[in-house]
């Protein structure tokens, strides 16, 4: 089925394209809220954007690969980012990335077989006075300790459960 | 403002804090809330002003750019092309991404209206009748903060047509980043928002001349946009005697890694870098001596435990040999590896180069894979050199301060903290505990 923008989506798009000048300038937040709405950013979501945007695929491409939020492969659905940089590295991000890649199984950049869970290194997240901190999906979790994470983890697991039509690979947009 | 007002201005200083005054755990998210403080009337102040006059007032009070450059904000104002007919446009760099700076996510999550009162008083100024607020991607929830802070501001008459019936218009919008520290240098931002990868571009011409679509453009740091209402406030004068001559007005000092009190503290511009770190942020774990403290964002070069009587501004931190940068401090304690903590350092200029200039996507590839031969054991003599060298090569041969930024912490750690450098590759190991 070819994709689409959500009503809402496709309302907050026209209001993206009233905002500039240049439809061009509307791309980087199209491209969020493709991101968003279809969990990555596949071929065929560039190429709707693409089209959206009447701006040539490769135009789309050479932008969207540069951002590392502009993800080109599939995400758990609670997508995992532990800042390694300076200030979290000082107060244990290390541990908790060894905890986090031995309890999920999996290394930065894999997704866990069922589809819940991903694991990214990630740079500086400007949450260095709370540090360690991890980012799940849109929410900062900061002072982060091992035993913080294991109820993290399994109040995650907890709502996946719960939830009605739970949908693997979705960054988080359920 | 007058002189005479200035004459008749009160004797006694006002009183802080200026920048910080959420309590911890409050947030100032209602507009209400924030009127019945006494917000808005630096914007009603202001636009009762000739434009140029604001920016006068804001030149006068020696308000330098807290993103790290230090640059003046009224004189940058002032750049802008008296003739251009092309319309102008301010752009706010809320892309915080500096390691260990974590400072505008104040403004971004809990105390916006000051942002926005700075963004609305610098937009009438530089005659800018639409702003963008780039705020990076990972930030979801303070976008969404900042975006109903506008929606109030719209319903309210403080934004669009007619600004509070002065005739003046405005639109603020939000445009989203999406990971890429590169895009905090202003002219990568603009490159961004017009929907392009964030390549910084050669100057001249500068954005004042050519910027945001072509047209002239003003960039500035969120922290200096919340400054800006204090000026109008208080005045130039006052603002300037809140910091030290020639660099004015409060700051805020981000500090992490080995304190107690790891956090936000708002002090005077020139606050001494000893009293930040032991009585603000408590001192270091355990009272443990230091090794070593990151001054201004992990690109400013470390000092070391004999050299922190230093007064945090500008000009003294580079008389210091280092720079001021967005004032985050990291301090590191004796039993730290120096080489582990370049290492972090130098793996995110390498992972964060844009790629455009040789020297900078070559030489940070460098860094990093030299800085980690050495800390895992596999050092060879003369690295030390090496890494000297070429970071000497890509410092000044780059479009942009990313260059510079990966240069200066090798050069300052290699050479403060050598021996250990030597000891790494003379022993074939890592002789730090956590190695």
């Amino acid at each position: 089925m070819a994709l689409r923008f959500s009503p809402d989506n496709e309302a907050r798009f026209q209001a993206l394209l009233a905002r500039y000048p240049d439809r061009r300038a509307a791309l980087i937040p199209t491209l969020v809220l493709a991101n968003r709405e279809f969990g990555y950013l596949s071929r065929e979501a560039m190429e709707y954007v693409a089209s959206r945007l009447e701006l040539p695929e490769s135009y789309v491409l050479n932008t969207a690969t540069f951002y590392t939020l502009l993800r080109k492969h599939p995400v758990g659905r609670f997508h995992i980012q532990v800042c390694m940089n300076v200030s979290c590295y000082l107060r244990g991000a290390d541990h908790l990335a060894d905890h986090l890649k031995r309890v999920l199984g999996i290394g930065f950049g894999e997704v866990t077989p069922d589809g819940l869970f991903s694991l990214e290194g990630v740079q500086c997240l400007a949450s260095c006075g709370t540090a360690p901190v991890i980012q799940v999906n849109d929410d900062y979790h900061e002072d982060m300790t091992v035993e913080k994470v294991d109820c993290l983890l399994e109040s995650l697991r907890r709502q996946a459960s719960q939830a009605d039509g739970a949908r693997p690979g979705t960054g988080g947009v359920p | 403002m007058s002189e005479n007002a200035d004459r008749s201005a009160p004797p006694t200083p006002p009183t802080g804090p200026f920048l910080l005054r959420c309590r911890p755990g409050e947030a100032i998210l209602r507009l209400d809330d924030h009127l019945t403080r006494g917000g808005f009337e630096p914007v009603r102040k202001a636009l009762a002003m000739d434009p140029d006059a604001v920016t006068d007032e804001v030149k006068r009070a020696s308000l330098r750019g807290r993103g790290g450059a230090g640059f003046p904000a009224g004189v940058k104002w002032g750049f802008l092309p008296k003739d251009n007919p092309k319309p102008r446009y301010l752009v706010v760099n809320a892309d915080e991404g500096e390691p260990g700076t974590f400072k505008d996510r104040y403004f971004l999550e809990r105390d916006p209206f000051p942002l926005l009162e700075g963004v609305i008083i610098a937009s009438y100024a530089i005659r800018a009748n639409v702003s963008y607020i780039y705020i990076r991607g990972e930030f979801v929830k303070q976008i969404r903060v900042v975006e109903d802070a506008i929606r109030q501001l719209y319903d309210r008459g403080f934004l669009g047509r007619n600004v509070l019936g002065t005739g003046y218009s405005l639109d603020v919008y939000v445009h989203p980043g999406a990971g890429a520290y590169v895009c905090g240098e202003e002219s990568a931002l603009l490159e961004s928002i017009e929907g392009k990868p964030g390549r910084p571009r050669n100057r001249p011409p500068f954005p004042a001349q050519v910027g945001l679509f072509g047209c002239p453009t003003i960039i500035n740091n969120v922290e200096t946009m919340a400054c800006v209402p204090l000026v109008l406030r208080h005045g130039a004068d006052a603002f300037l005697k809140m910091g030290v001559p020639g660099d004015g007005g409060p700051k805020i000092y981000c500090v992490s890694g080995h304190v107690k009190r790891p956090g936000l503290y708002e002090a005077p511009m020139g606050t001494n870098l000893k009293r930040i770190i032991f009585e603000f942020a408590g001192g270091t774990l355990d009272d443990r001596p230091i090794l070593g403290v990151i001054p201004g964002g992990s690109s400013t070069p470390v000092l070391t435990a004999d050299e922190l009587d230093v007064a945090m501004d500008f000009n003294s931190m580079r008389a210091k040999g280092s720079m001021l940068g967005s004032a985050a401090t990291v301090v590191f304690t004796e039993g730290t590896c120096p080489v582990a903590v370049l290492l972090r350092i130098s793996r995110f200029y390498a992972h964060e180069s844009c790629g455009q200039c040789t020297p900078c996507r070559e030489g940070t590839g460098w860094l990093e894979r030299v800085v980690e031969s050495i800390e895992h054991g596999n050092g060879r003599p003369g690295d030390c050199d090496l890494l000297l060298s070429a970071a000497g090569q890509i410092q000044g041969n780059t479009i942009c301060a990313l260059g510079d930024a990966a240069a200066m912490p090798v050069q300052s750690f290699v050479t403060k903290f050598r021996a250990d450098f030597e000891r790494h590759i003379a022993e074939g190991r890592c002789p730090h505990a956590h190695g």
